[in-house]
This record gives structure tokens, sequence and C-alpha cells, in this order.
């Protein structure tokens, strides 16, 4: 086994430091007492955090952001199981078309996505409408439950259905007690990562939201045009924070590496 | 006697309900908008009718839309080239580490890939701002403060800090299929480090580099809130172009046919990709 040398280690240190220092400062400069953007250097404060929930557009925003991918994860996994199983057990004619059209949302641009449900949103008389908004984030997020549930499918031993049926089981059960429980963890991980998807999305939410469907990234977006103070760090911290919570169940659900990277 | 696993109806009807739902909200609207943007539009009413070509035609010739392009193309390639010589040695570096060192690393490079972009580019915008910690050191060196926000640099800073896990994944990818021993034997044969590297590893890893490379590219082509965040209002990218057209100058099938443009050319990357890297596994194999 080769180690790295002490180029590489250096590369490396300065490759995390890199990645790290947009979250570190925002995460920092939110605790600031000052009215500026500035590093915290006399003591800390949750001044901006207390802002954040008095403010009634970013609650409001979060409150859209929460709701919407919660709604937009879950109902994707709905539609995402039986979809997989299709593809992955059945050769049938339109097997091919269905799987791109179903991972076309990974190449389409969001800004293109975005552009185009407005014209359909406004041609249907749908626009601001948040039931019309879960429907487009279910779409950019399926791809992402479809890979993992594809891959999960796949790998699983198909003898162990057969042993049911064999004992009698019908199909429901078979389904209920055999085929779900071994998908499980596919069916979590992408759930949670269809969620976070769901949550930042904001290049084609732009285009579809109103005043009252505003989600929290097009919130951000809004406001960090305007006007900046540390209000919106305090934001960001927050969101960081989320993040990290899905991120850290993400990886004891499914493997972060094996989300990420992937197997196929 | 046992019995055959009985079969459900048809797998037609399993994926009969996403399949309706990417028909109505993905095919739909983009026909939709490819019609839209051979549409004419009157500026004064705002109404749009009638069948032209002029839309494309402003866009292919119009000096200012052309110069829009060219930025996006050059920040898009520099974005991608950056990622490669951050992102290839990054990755190899990644997996000659050994574990726990190796999954904590790991996370920390792909990780901020789920934080909101508008949060990632709040904090360039932070960084490299006048009171920022960057314009601090370089005060501190005698450099004097610079100007750093709102250049095509800044943007392209922050896209490279978007877009390295994309170019680490692949690479990351196809370096764990790679056999250790092959490398070991060519410095056992008394190849130099150096001439391991690039005659052994990089031709292996190649294909995931161009993997990489393309889909760091279309990504960055494509990017939205950095530009809109860091290029201010005078960088204009393809993406704020749309945007602008749409929200502000509402003239929609000017922007339908920008957004057209911008879709074709990521198809053609995208599926030359798929050519290129199906094309080198099909060598491999024959």
């Amino acid at each position: 086994m080769t180690r790295n040398g002490p180029i590489a280690l250096i590369f490396h240190s300065l490759v995390v430091l890199f990645m790290l220092a947009p979250l570190a400062i925002v995460c920092l400069v939110a605790f600031t007492p000052e009215n500026t953007l500035s590093l915290p250097t006399r003591g800390l404060s949750l001044r901006w955090f207390e802002a954040v929930f008095r403010h009634p557009d970013f609650v409001q925003s979060f409150w859209n952001s929460l709701w919407l991918a919660l709604l937009s994860a879950t109902l994707a996994v709905v539609l995402a199981v039986p979809a997989a199983l299709a593809i992955t057990r059945w050769e049938f004619r339109g097997r091919g078309f269905l799987n791109a059209l179903f991972l076309s949302p990974l190449i389409i641009p969001h800004l293109v996505l975005g552009v185009a449900m407005l014209r359909l949103f406004a041609l249907v008389g749908a626009t601001g409408s948040f039931g019309w908004l879960v429907a487009a984030h279910i779409v950019i997020v399926t791809p992402y439950v479809m890979r993992l549930l594809i891959a999960a499918i796949t790998g699983f031993d198909r003898s162990v259905e057969q042993a049911a049926y064999s004992l009698g089981a019908s199909e429901a059960t078979v389904f209920r007690r055999v085929t779900l429980p071994m998908i499980l963890p596919g069916v979590t991980g992408g759930w949670l990562i269809a969620f976070i998807n769901s949550f930042d999305e904001l290049t084609m939410s732009i285009f579809i939201t109103s005043p009252s469907t505003v989600t929290l990234p097009v919130r951000m977006y809004m406001y960090a045009t305007e006007s900046i103070d540390p209000m919106m760090a305090a934001v960001s911290a927050i969101i960081v924070g989320i993040t990290a919570v899905a991120v850290l169940l993400l990886d004891r659900v499914y493997g972060l590496d094996r989300i990420l990277v992937g197997q196929h | 006697m046992s019995a055959a696993p009985a079969r459900l109806p048809t797998p037609l009807i399993l994926s009969a309900p996403a399949a309706l739902l990417f028909g109505a909200l993905i095919l739909t609207p983009l026909v939709l908008t490819a019609l839209l943007s051979f549409n004419e539009f009157e500026h004064a009413t705002g109404r749009t009718h009638g069948f032209t070509v002029a839309h494309y035609a402003s866009v292919l010739s119009d000096s200012y839309y052309l110069e829009i392009f060219l930025r996006t193309f050059r920040v898009a390639a520099l974005a991608t080239a950056i990622c490669v010589v951050i992102g290839v040695p990054e990755a190899y570096i990644l997996s000659r580490m050994r574990n726990p060192w190796r999954s904590v690393f790991l996370l920390v490079v792909l990780a901020p890939l789920l934080v909101s972009v508008v949060v990632r580019a709040f904090g360039w915008s932070m960084l490299l701002g006048p009171e920022g910690p960057v314009n601090a050191a370089l005060m501190a060196l005698g450099f004097g403060r610079m100007r750093l926000l709102y250049s095509e640099g800044t943007v392209i800073v922050a896209l490279v800090h978007v877009m390295l896990p994309f170019m680490v994944i692949p690479v990351w990818t196809s370096l764990q299929k790679l056999d250790p021993a092959v490398e070991q034997a060519a410095l056992s044969f008394g190849a130099s480090r150096a001439t391991a590297i690039v005659r052994v590893v990089a031709p292996q890893i190649l294909p995931g580099i161009l993997s990489g490379s393309l889909i760091v590219f279309g990504l960055s082509a494509s990017a939205f809130a950095i530009p809109g965040l860091l290029g201010g209002r005078r960088l204009k990218m393809v993406a704020t172009i749309v945007y602008d057209q749409y929200l502000s100058d509402l003239n929609w099938p000017m922007g339908a046919a920008v957004a057209v443009l911008l879709l074709a050319a990521n198809l053609i990357v995208m599926l030359t990709y798929h050519r290129v890297v199906e094309g080198h596994y099909r060598r491999r194999l024959g």
C-alpha cells in the first residue's frame, strides 16, 4: 500500500479548506452581534437567528419548503416503486423509452424545466398553485429515487420471493412481507435524497412560485439580490444544519458514499 | 406442486402513473415551449401569436446575445478545466487514503453537494467581499484591497466549488475499479512514480475524467444561481438572460428560444458523453 507524500497532503488540505470555507464563514457570521456581515470578534449572539424567526416571509417560506419537500419526496417514492419494478423485472415495448423518460430530468437543465412548466401552468391557469408546484417537484426528484430503487431491485435474490410464492403467499403478501423489506434501504435512501433535492431546489422553482408559495431557496435568492445583512447568514446556517442532519441520517440508513458515488 | 409466480397484469399498469405525470410535466411543457419560441411577440400588448424564426435569428446574429453565449461557454470551459486539475488529483489522493480518513474526507468533499447552492454562493460573496477574509489576507500581504466580486473570476471560483464533487465522483468510481497491483507492477519494473501515474493510472481513469468533464460543463453552462448572485447586473450568462426575458422583459418567446438553444446544446453534450463512454467500454471489451 503506497502512501500519500507531503505534497499530496498539502494539496489535499487546500482542497478541503476550499470546500469548507464558504460553509464555515456562513455559520460563523450567523453568530455575529454586529449589524453588518462580519466575523463575530466581540462575542457570539443569537440575535440574527431570532430575527429570522420573527421575519414572517422567511418563516412562511420555510414551511412551504418543508411541506413541499415532504409531499414531493413521499409521492415520488409512491410513483417510483411500481415503475422501478416494471422497468427492472419485465421486458416490454417502450421499456427503454420509459427508463429514459424517468431519468430525463437529470439531463434537462432545471432552468429549461422551469420556463417550460411556467408556460404549461400559464396555459392551464395553474400559475402559483401549490399542488402543481408539488407535481413539478415530484418530477425532478423522481430520477434520484429511481436510480436507488433500480439498484436495490436488481441487486436482490429473487429466490426468496419464489420461496414465499411456493409456500402459498399471495402477491400482495409477497410484496409487503418480502419485496418491500428487501428494497427498504433503497426506498428510505431515495426518499431522503429526494427530500434534500426538493428542499434545496432553486432554479426551477423561481419560475413557478407565487408570492404565497415562495420556497426558502427562492426567498433567499430574492433577499440576497436586494439587501444583504447577517439575517441571510443565519438562514444559511439553519439550512446547513438541516442538511447536515439529513446527510448523517442518509449516511446511517444507506451510506452516503453509496448514494453519491453510486454502484452502476 | 409449487405455484408459478403469478404475473401482475402488465408492467405498463405499474409504470402508468409515473409515465402520465412525466408526459404531462416533461414532454408537454417542452413541446409547448418549443412552439412558443416560434411565436411572434408584440412589445406593446405582450401578446404572442403567429409563426416566426426572428427570435432564433436575433439570438444567433445579435452581438449582445453572442457575447453572452461566448461568455457562458468560456466560463463553463474554464470551470471544467479547473475541476479536472483539482478534482482528478484529489480523487487519486482520496483513493490512496486509509479508512477512516478516506470515508471522512470523501464525505467532506462530496457533502457540500447537498447544501443549497444559494447558501454556497452567499458564502463565496462573503469570502470574497470587500471586508472578507480573502481581501484581509491580500491587504496583509501588501496587495491592497481588490474588487473581487461581480467578476468572471468569482463566478468561475464559485462554479468550481459547486461542480468539484461531480468531477471527483466519476474519477473516484473509475479508480475503485483499478487494480492497484498493476501500478505496483509498473513501479517494481523500475518505472518512476510519475511514469506509473501517466502511463498506467491515467489511461484507465480517462473515461471517468471525460464523463466528469461533460457533466461539469453541462451544469456550469446552465448554472443560474451562481452567475445570478455573484455576477451582478452586468455579467450576464445564458441562464440569467432567460430569467430576465421571462420575468423582467416578459418577452417569453425570446426567452423560450434561448432556453431551447440551451437545452439543445446540453443534450448534444450529454449524448456525446454517452457515445464516448460507451464506445470506450466497447473497445475495451472487444
